[in-house]
Parts: C-alpha cells; structure tokens; sequence
C-alpha cells in the first residue's frame, strides 16, 4: 500500500502547476465580514437540507398537538368557543411557534456539537471578526427554523385557518422574529454549555414551561394573579399574542369574541400595543446576539 | 531545502520578512501549571521547523500561541512580521493551520469544506475555484471532492485538511502532530506530501510531534521538554553532538549488569525499554570488550548509531517514551484545567 502511494501529481505536471494561482488574501473589511456572514449562513442551509429526518422529526411534536390535543379537546373546548371559531384555530399560533422553537434552539446547539468536532475552532481562527460568525449563525438558525414554520404555514387549512396572503406574510415574519431571539438565546448558551448533553437538558428543560406559560393552549384574562404573572415575563407571550391577534383578526369574529379569546397582553390593565410586543422579542434577540458575540471574541 | 526562485510568489500583503517567526521570552501558564517557561527561538522563511518532544512538553500550547489561539501570559511572539497578541487578523490571515484534532466539518463534502475556507478568509473569488483544485490535486483529492468528509480515511482527511491549509496561500503553515493516530503507511504518504510541498510552495513549516522519525524530515528541530527548550539544531547537528553509539542489553540479572558496567567500564547505563541501555563512542568495537569483561550472561545485544531519540536522552535525561508516561499526567493535568475554564 505504501509502494503504491504515488504523489498526486505527476512529476510532468509539475511544471505547469508551478505556474501558481496567485492569492492575495484582502485586509480586514466589511466586505469579508458579509462573505463570513453569508458562508455561515449558507452552511446551515446545507446541513439542514441534508438532514432530512430533522426536518420530518421536529413537526411532529407540533402537529400531535395541533391535530391529536387540538381535535380531542375541541368537544370540551366548544361550549365556551363562539360559533365559527375552532378550538384549533385557538392554539395554531402557540404550535406554529413551537414548531419554530425545537428548530431555533436546536440549531443553536450545532455550535455545542461543533465544538466537540473541532469545526469550531476552523470558524474561530479565521480572520473574520467573531460578530460575523455568531451573526451568521444565528441568522442561519433562525432561516432553517422560520422554514420549519413555514411548512406548518402551509396547514392552516387543517386548523381551520384561512389561507390569506396578509395573514400568512404577517405570521411568517413574526415566526422569523421568533425564530431569531430564540437562536440568539440558544447560541447565547451554546457560547458557555460545553457540553452536548447539558445544552439539551437545558433547552428540554425551557422548551414546554415556556411553551405552556405563553398562553400558547388558554387566553391569558381570567387568570390566577401567578399564573398571570409568569405569562407576562415569558418572551414567548410576545409573540404568541401578536400572531392569535393576527389569526383571529381574518376570522370575521365579534367584538366580543375577539376580546374573549385575543384580548391582548396586559401589564396591570394596560393593553400592550402589538408593535411594543414585537419590539420586546426584538431587543430582546438583539442583546443576547451582543452577548454572544461577547463571549465568543475572548480568546483564551 | 532550495527555495523556489519564483520568490515573487508572496502570498499578498507587502513586502516578506527574512524571519518567519521570532519568540521571545514566551511563557504560559494555566493556572498553577507552567506549560511553557519562557523560550526564544527564530524560523527563518522558508525552513521547515519541528518541535520535538513529548506529549505534554509544551507544544501545542506555543502552536496555540502563536496561531493566536491562546495569549502568553508574558513574553512576545512575531509570525509573518506580525505580533499575535496586538495583530491578531493580520497573523490569521499569513497563516494555516493543521490542528491534532480533525476540524473539518463531516457533514459537508471536501469541495465544501474547502469552500466554506475560502469564503472565510476572503479569498478572491476568482480565484476560489482554481485554487480549490489545486491543492485538492495536490493531496490527491480532487475525485472525491463531492463526497461527504464522513466517508473519507482518517488519512484522507488529514489530507483535506493539509489542503485547506493551504488554500489562502498562507506565508507559515502550522501542523500540530499532522500524522499522529494514523498507520504507518498514511504516516508516510502524509509525509510525501509535506515534501512535495515544501518544493513547490514558498513556505515556511512549523510542525510540532513526538515521532522521532518525522523530526528528520525538519530543516532545524527545536527539543522541548517540561516547557523548555533544550537544545535547536538540524538534525544532523544535534546527532553528531551526541556522538556515541547506543547499546542496548539484555541480561540475566539487569541489576548486576548495570552495577559491573558501572564499576567495571566506568559507563552509567540505565533502564530504558526493558533494557539495559547506555551509550558510548565506538559501540561496535566495544561489544566485543563487554562480552569478554561482563560476568553477567548477555541474552541479546543491539547497538545504534545515534537517533535523535538519543539526542533527546542526552538532552533530557529519558527517551522520549519514558517522558511521557510522566508527561501524560501534567498533560491530564492541563487539560483538565483547560475544559474548566473553557
């Protein structure tokens, strides 16, 4: 085996590829961040378009609920719905943004598996600023994640949710806000959880209260006052909110209706304008993707 | 090592300094564990330079230094006329890295890989796909391209990974241990392509490893033991400077050989192996003498010219494989220490 390993390239050849191709690797600039960006970003594109049993596996958490949980306490559920509105239709928003969730998060946590791969350390040493990457990243997480959503998009039909192009542009870019923070969230993690197994008992851990605390399956008037309490600090209301508004408003509901199932976000009484809601789940993204960033440009 | 005349071949940002990499006064330190203390050392462009020396020694935490990985707890370090604390970018972008561990990414094809690289460190993109052939060509991967990294050979992937390093045309190509944990038949096809690439690219190599045999192949080697160097030199310099044979026995009763050759020969012969090992000038001719004078039955006998396995004993005392059953436990030591505080 050894006596038959030959140099790649013929001895004759090596005249003509002595000819070089030059490189010049080009100073630090914007544009080699945005090249940094967008092949990190690409990256994870690639990955998720490989793994296809991912893709199938992380639908099927949401879709138990929307069609198992949704269809079999739709019955107890009717006497307090107003007629036209199904109870599925009520939990759409909170299983599309779960949908989202599984994949945000765990996209995240490719940095954790990177990390015992070594490939991280290829990304960390590259002359790139580490914002490029972690940017990167997280916008790559939230694009596989938003896409996830997306096929759930495609079923509103089965929660009896109209097919409106205002109504499935306006939840898509409020999944891929969604989609964002909670990357930004997992990387943010990912930037001091070394370990595999840690990371995922910690997103295991957050996933279903978050889930459950975010008004995602009950609407939030009416509550005990800790119940109450624990929706308002759970990011994920802000978001779960905005998009049952958005749901509902395509409904032809009542007034009234609309103020029993959708009656916004409250803070001691006062109605939280959708625009502040979203802008909450935004700054929120925003500063832990400072974090990370932080955590990761400290070298040893 | 002839430098290719086509000097003007610089890889990008200006002029070329005469020295590659200058150290000095470097130490680090994790926490109470002194990994390097304090070394100096020059390579010159072009030359290809071996750290030798145990696990543990200290070698991959000046490989970590100097490819900013890691930042000294005192002293300076220049790679490519760059300082790697205060010019970190300007370091990164002159040169490549091969690490120990593998840091390709499986689920991508090589060409992927490769690619992700070239994107990261800004090369043209003209000049991606050229390049991209070209050094795939050179590690005789360029029919796998297309083929997920997961299906490659350990070997195989130390060769993409040389190739990788080489893509931006860097001015110093780093190789941590670049054939450890591979067969002794890749070990070697590794090794043609390391030479084939000092002949053909301008290039300057600092490799770190603990194979005596692959020191050879290094125009100057630098031995490190408990995070100091202990003598640089070639190869054939550090040889000669031993200048005995070594001999190796195998006795009836060790203890007693060791102690006649003591008082008998005047020779300090030790343990090493599971034999009885000492050197002296002029081995073969003393054979002869040893069988006649020992009282001691001899079982077997063997006598080497100088290694650098034997420049490393005269140096430090051991030979590299006894170093290193000490070694391995600072080693642990570090590394656990590193996983806490990373």
């Amino acid at each position: 085996m050894a006596t038959q390993t030959t140099p790649a390239v013929p001895a004759g050849d090596e005249a003509a590829l002595a000819g070089q191709i030059r490189v010049a690797v080009p100073e630090h600039s914007l544009r080699s961040d945005l090249r940094a960006v967008s092949i990190v970003w690409q990256r994870e594109l690639i990955r998720f378009r490989r793994d296809r049993l991912r893709a199938v596996t992380s639908l099927i958490q949401p879709l138990l609920f929307l069609l198992v949980l949704g269809t079999g306490l739709s019955s107890l559920a009717s006497a307090s719905m107003p007629p036209g509105v199904s109870f599925k239709a009520f939990i759409y928003p909170g299983v599309l943004a779960m949908s989202v969730m599984f994949t945000a998060i765990f996209s995240a946590a490719s940095i954790v598996w990177d990390r015992e791969f070594g490939f991280l350390r290829e990304m960390l040493v590259a002359p790139v600023s580490r914002s490029a990457i972690v940017i990167g990243k997280i916008f790559g997480g939230a694009t596989i994640a938003t896409f996830q959503g997306i096929i759930m998009l495609a079923l509103a039909g089965l929660a009896d949710v109209p097919y409106n192009p205002v109504l499935l542009i306006t939840l898509a870019a409020e999944l891929f806000l969604l989609a964002f923070t909670l990357t930004s969230f997992g990387v943010m993690m990912a930037a001091r959880i070394k370990q595999f197994q840690a990371f995922m008992a910690l997103t295991q851990m957050l996933v279903l209260p978050l889930f459950f605390l975010s008004g995602a399956l009950y609407p939030l008037h009416g509550l005990p006052a800790w119940l109450s309490f624990l929706t308002r600090i759970d990011p994920l209301t802000y978001v779960v909110g905005p998009m049952r508004h958005a749901v509902f408003t395509h409904l032809n509901l009542s007034e009234e209706a609309m103020h029993a199932l959708s009656p916004g976000i409250t803070w001691a009484g006062w109605v939280v304008p959708i625009g502040l809601s979203l802008g909450i789940v935004a700054v929120m993204g925003l500063v832990m993707m400072c974090v990370a960033i932080v955590t990761f440009s400290k070298p040893e | 090592m002839a430098v290719a005349p086509d000097a003007e071949k610089t890889a990008g940002n200006g002029q070329r300094a005469p020295i590659a990499i200058t150290v000095a006064g470097l130490t680090k330190n994790y926490g109470e564990i002194e990994a390097v203390r304090g070394i100096d050392f020059e390579v010159p462009t072009g030359e290809t330079f071996g750290f030798l020396g145990p696990n543990g020694a200290g070698k991959s935490t000046t490989i970590k230094i100097l490819c900013t990985l890691a930042r000294p707890t005192s002293g300076t370090a220049r790679v490519a006329g760059h300082d790697v604390t205060t010019e970190r970018d300007r370091v990164r972008r002159n040169i490549g890295l091969v690490f120990q561990d593998t840091t390709l990414d499986n689920y991508l094809t090589g060409a992927q890989n490769l690619r992700f690289h070239a994107e990261l460190y800004g090369v043209p993109a003209a000049a991606v796909a050229p390049r991209m052939q070209q050094v795939m060509e050179m590690v005789g991967l360029w029919d796998r391209r297309d083929s997920l990294v997961m299906t490659y050979s350990g070997g195989m992937q130390r060769r993409l990974e040389i190739a990788r390093g080489l893509l931006h045309a860097p001015r110093v190509l780093f190789l941590d241990e670049p054939t450890v944990g591979l067969d002794p038949q890749t070990r070697t096809s590794i090794w043609q392509y390391i030479n084939e690439l000092k002949a053909r690219e301008d290039i300057t190599i600092f490799l770190t490893t603990h194979y005596m045999d692959e020191a050879e192949h290094c125009d100057r080697i630098a031995i490190i033991d408990h995070g100091k160097i202990v003598a640089i030199d070639t190869p054939e310099a550090l040889k000669a400077s031993v200048g005995k044979d070594r001999v190796q026995i195998q006795t009836a009763d060790d203890a007693a050989a060791i102690a006649e050759l003591g008082r008998d020969f005047g020779i300090e012969a030790g343990m090493h192996e599971g034999a009885v090992t000492f050197s002296v000038a002029g081995g073969e001719e003393f054979v002869p003498r040893l069988f006649a004078g020992l009282s001691v039955p001899i079982r077997a006998v063997s006598v080497s010219r100088p290694s650098l396995d034997d420049v490393f004993m005269s140096y430090t005392g051991k030979t590299i494989r006894d170093a290193e059953a000490g070694g391995a436990d600072a080693m642990r030591q570090i590394v656990a220490h590193m996983r806490g505080r990373r």
